[in-house]
């Protein structure tokens, strides 16, 4: 078990976790249309940052944002993990480089690229390398900036939602995209009170490239994984993926009734901040924490065969 | 974690289990001569990208010679430059004044592709992941501590580097990686 000592959110919606809590509690959502935002591109709804942000500027603030100790930064017994699909224009390596250069870290840091999922995915690596005794913290930072590149390749998809999306309504028509950057810090060092990652699981569907299989086989198997050792009635609150694609959603609905949670409320916030890629598994794990600790869910209403989960417990 | 089968494909060899393979053709036509002499009925790889026929050949030699592919519960590889290769082939498709996306090339705009194709094509239904790295000596501690994570049941794991930075630049060390 590791355990959660900072976050932050930098999104359309506000700086830090809590000023997106507040946007997500009073129903405020960043999606908006955007015309001429890139060349030849048709008209799309997506959450943006009015001014366009360069990535790498963005995570630094992001994990100064979620971390006071300059020190823990900088120390060997830290291991920076970035998620991201896309990187800084298509470049994946050299930022996460420069990121942990910026805090004057020495370790080589680790970039997780596994589609929408890279998100859990980057926190369950930050969970096996702790567990492992390689390093006593984790900076794991998601984050994607939307491009000319990404839009044009969705839309050509026709993956994409001409209204703000609908996650699981039977009206839904496609994703939005988002714009986010988002960073948690794990520690191996026990904390008395707090959330702790207690579990997590990735698994591939084996069916399609880019379509989920019918019987939500990836994620049913992440649900179990995850679920060992507890019952549906034990969860508080579940977040689901939500992109709003009809064979995402119903995949993720076939696998959390064969895993026995449809009685759990569920968190689905892409109407809020649209698919933020590489961030939306950062973005969502910090909110669905601060969702459970004040009691409030909000839901108002994939793409990738790889499927993953984690499990949050809070003393 | 013991080590049972290891492949090294570069555009001018190939080398199973320390052992030469004869090969007439180099560069991505070398991918191609592999596939028809070990493969041959699965018409999909000639939609799949340089990255994609590279892991896939590489996991096809090592798991036929082996027959070890449903032992296979996860499918772990990295690389240094992501899928530049095939992202640039698809920036070819949105030029300015030319502007004709193409959602076949924009599937493999992404490293992980490589592990979904392998998965598919053996039926892993275990983890798939794929890290972007300095070097390809940094994937070995990431792997040892999935091979010893709590809660996990992984036993083998198919690993290693998959690296294509251009057309015919590409370089692939794959291994069979036992819990034991």
């Amino acid at each position: 078990m590791v355990y959660c000592i900072g976050h932050s959110i930098i999104s359309p919606l506000g700086e830090g976790s809590l000023a997106n809590l507040e946007a997500v509690r009073t129903g405020r959502s960043g999606l908006r249309m955007y015309d001429h935002r890139f060349a030849d591109v048709e008209p799309f709804c997506a959450s943006l940052f009015d001014e366009p942000q360069a990535f790498v500027p963005l995570c630094i603030r992001s994990v100064e944002m979620a971390v006071n100790e300059q020190s823990m930064l900088s120390s060997k017994d830290t291991v920076f993990i970035l998620s991201t699909t896309k990187g800084d224009n298509l470049d994946l390596w050299t930022p996460a480089q420069t990121i942990a250069e910026h805090f004057g870290n020495p370790n080589p840091p680790v970039v997780v690229s596994n589609a929408c999922t890279s998100g859990v995915c980057a926190q369950i690596t930050a969970k096996r390398l702790l567990e492992a005794g390689l390093y006593k913290y984790a900076v794991v930072v998601g984050c994607d900036i939307q491009t000319r590149f990404i839009v044009s390749g969705f839309q050509s998809f026709k993956a994409l939602s001409p209204e703000p999306c609908q996650p699981f309504s039977p009206e839904r028509k496609g994703l939005n995209l988002g714009e986010a950057a988002a960073t948690i810090v794990y520690t191996s060092n026990p904390q008395p009170t707090g959330w702790r990652l207690v579990a997590g699981s990735i698994h591939n569907d084996a069916n399609h490239l880019s379509a989920p299989s019918r019987t939500g086989e990836g994620a049913y198997r992440c649900l179990t994984d995850v679920m060992t050792g507890v019952k549906p009635t034990d969860i508080d609150l579940l977040g689901v993926h939500g992109t709003a694609t009809l064979y995402n959603d119903a995949m993720e609905q076939t696998a959390i009734e064969r895993a026995g949670l449809q009685q759990v409320p569920i968190s689905a916030l892409k109407p809020f901040f649209g698919h933020t890629m590489g961030a939306a598994g950062v973005v969502e794990t910090i909110l669905c924490m601060l969702q459970a600790e004040q009691s409030f869910v909000k839901m108002l209403s994939g793409f990738g065969g790889v499927n993953a989960a984690i499990r949050m417990l809070c003393e | 974690m013991r080590v049972s089968q290891e492949i090294e494909i570069t555009p001018t060899s190939v080398i199973l289990n320390g052992t030469p393979i004869a090969v007439s053709e180099t560069d991505s036509k070398m991918l191609v001569e592999l596939y028809r002499r070990y493969v041959g009925d699965y018409p999909k790889f000639f939609k799949m990208d340089t990255l994609s026929r590279l892991g896939f050949i590489g996991a096809e030699m090592m798991l036929k010679q082996s027959d070890t592919s449903s032992q296979v519960s996860a499918v772990i590889l990295a690389n240094h430059s992501a899928s530049i290769k095939n992202d640039n082939d698809y920036l070819a498709t949105i030029s300015e004044g030319n502007y004709y996306p193409s959602p076949a090339l924009f599937v493999y705009t992404l490293p992980n592709i490589v592990t979904g194709e392998i998965a598919i094509r053996h039926h892993i239904q275990g983890e798939t992941s794929f890290y972007i790295l300095d070097k390809p000596e940094q994937l070995k501690p990431i792997v040892e501590a999935t091979l010893n994570a709590k809660y996990s049941s992984l036993n083998c794991v198919l690993a290693g580097w998959c690296e294509c930075s251009k057309a015919d630049t590409y370089y692939a060390k794959l291994q069979i990686i036992w819990n034991n």
